[in-house]
């Protein structure tokens, strides 16, 4: 295969294990590798949720993104100033110019809590956190560590955001948290959502509003919040209805990348990716795709989803380098396990097909299906490491594939598509 | 599914009132569906700005637009649109433009 240059952009799930994937694959003389990326810190997301409630240590969910490249991958530390899709550069704010054959967008997504109205008013970080970021996990620690009486109000503005059943998790949590230190009875806790249910998914839905009702955690649907007063603490939807709070934790709305605003033709009006649902191939170029959070399709913004679409990607990059036909399909496969507090958790799996089903993962003798267990918190907890020493140096997990798997999995007697 | 009538016009819905057929709608059908599905008449042009570039874009992409693209993207921000299309701009104006209910995210 003759030389070719691959940059990536983005060293966080999906570029990092996508990066080194390529490089276990092509040698350095057939491929070279060249990751962008605006600072050294890869975060485990997932350990965000923990972070409130003092189960996880801000500390020990970090680490250098450099350091989980392999060999002969070129990092650059730069924030990016746009991608020129006609002439296959990308421009990085430090100066540097890098010329790409293929390039892959692997940037995420970022909060944008400017986009709702009165959001950075004075009550921000005070009664008004979120635990979508490091400091805003770190700082809502604090605040909940003395909140001992009044009205929880959890609510996310609208999707797309980066793991959607995290602030159900977080209610759960929140729950337990609480009982734990004796003052449950004084804390109201509501949850409120754009949807029309606990989640978006049916007979996932219809699983987690009976653990909400179980749990004595209100739930306010169809809330479309335009506005946050933090100094009155009302949260007020756009037909003007209005959630009273003593302590609300939001997820602000979520957006691209802000090079992709400045790159012409690469993205949406939200800044994600537009690209095939199968092959990851952007709608903007042959010689771009996109993985994880950037990219649109129509499956969650998940680590899981970057994990499954980087196996598929691997190869259908392989196939464009060498001129070749991508025959590669990604069926949207998404897993994730939903911490439902007291050491216990629920395991989802679907695809853009089918909806969650009841039954076990990965096959009939596996973890089990859209069911509280002890087994499913262990395996949240375990991921971290299996996170930093197998998914993201690229290496295969014996028994669990890039496509959902079926063979556990109990069909619902009404059926309907999600 | 059942058959509906609609400005003097037989046509499929499905069972939550989208048209199954955008090829069929025509624009005499919008205020009968937006009098059956509670939005305010007449419709204004700030209604018709939307059911337009909801058609267009489900021409183009597929599916309409979700509330934050069209909040961006259609000319009439978000504020404007739950004045317009309360509770749910996305889905009544994709209702009432004749196409499926927008793919959502999830």
């Amino acid at each position: 295969m003759k030389h070719q240059t691959m940059v990536i952009l983005g060293a966080g799930t999906g570029g990092t294990l996508t990066a080194n994937r390529l490089r276990k694959r092509f040698s350095t003389a057939e491929l070279q590798i060249d990751v962008v990326d605006q600072n050294n810190q890869h975060l485990y997301q997932p350990g965000l949720l923990f972070v409130p409630f003092g189960l996880a240590k801000p500390d020990n969910i970090v680490r250098k993104r450099s350091s989980q490249l392999h060999k002969g991958i070129n990092y650059h530390e730069s924030e990016i100033e746009s991608v020129d899709i006609e002439t296959n550069r990308v421009h990085l704010t430090n100066g540097a110019t890098l010329v790409y054959d293929v390039l892959l967008v692997a940037t995420g997504t970022k909060l944008l809590p400017e986009e709702t109205e009165g959001l950075d008013g004075p009550g921000w970080n005070k009664d008004v956190f979120t635990f979508y970021d490091l400091p805003g996990a770190t700082a809502l620690a604090e605040r909940l560590e003395s909140f001992r009486s009044g009205h929880l109000a959890i609510n996310l503005f609208d999707l797309p955001i980066k793991c959607p059943v995290a602030p159900l998790e977080f209610a759960f949590l929140a729950d337990w948290y609480f009982t734990d230190r004796g003052v449950r009875d004084d804390i109201r806790i509501t949850y409120v959502t754009p949807l029309d249910g606990a989640f978006t998914k049916p007979a996932a839905s219809a699983t987690l509003q009976h653990l909400l009702e179980q749990k004595g955690i209100n739930l306010v649907t169809e809330f479309n919040t335009g506005e946050v007063d933090t100094e009155g603490r009302k949260l007020i939807s756009y037909d003007g209805s209005e959630v009273e709070f003593d302590l609300a934790v939001v997820i602000p709305l979520h957006g691209g990348a802000d090079y992709v605003h400045n790159s012409p033709g690469l993205g949406d009006e939200l800044g994600f990716i537009p690209c095939d649902n199968a092959t990851l191939q952007s709608k903007a170029k042959p010689n771009i795709f996109a993985i994880g959070d950037a990219a649109d399709v129509p499956t969650s913004k998940a680590g899981s989803v970057a994990h499954f679409e980087g196996e598929i990607l691997v190869d259908n990059i392989d196939a464009f380098l060498r001129g070749q036909e991508m025959v590669e399909r990604f069926d949207g496969h998404a897993n994730c396990f939903i911490e439902t507090g007291y050491s216990k958790a629920l395991l989802i799996d679907f695809n853009y097909e089918t909806e969650p089903l009841p039954g076990r993962f990965p096959g009939p003798i596996g973890l089990p299906l859209l069911k509280e267990s002890r087994i499913n918190h262990l395996g949240k907890r375990m991921f971290q490491s299996f996170y930093w020493h197998g998914l993201l140096p690229g290496r295969d997990v014996p028994g669990i594939g890039a496509h959902m798997p079926e063979s556990g999995k109990r069909q619902l007697q009404t059926s309907g598509k999600p | 599914m059942t058959t509906t009538e609609l400005a003097g016009k037989s046509v499929e819905v499905n069972e939550e009132g989208f048209l199954v057929d955008p090829d069929e709608w025509t624009e005499e059908m919008a205020s009968e569906l937006a009098e059956l599905h509670g939005v305010a008449t007449p419709l204004t042009d700030g209604h018709w700005v939307v059911i337009k570039y909801m058609r267009k874009e489900y021409f183009e992409n597929g599916t309409g637009a979700t509330v934050r693209k069209l909040g961006k993207a259609s000319g009439v921000n978000t504020k404007e649109l739950f004045q317009l299309f309360p509770k749910g701009p996305a889905k009544l104006s994709a209702m009432i433009a004749g196409i499926p209910k927008p793919k959502g995210c999830i």
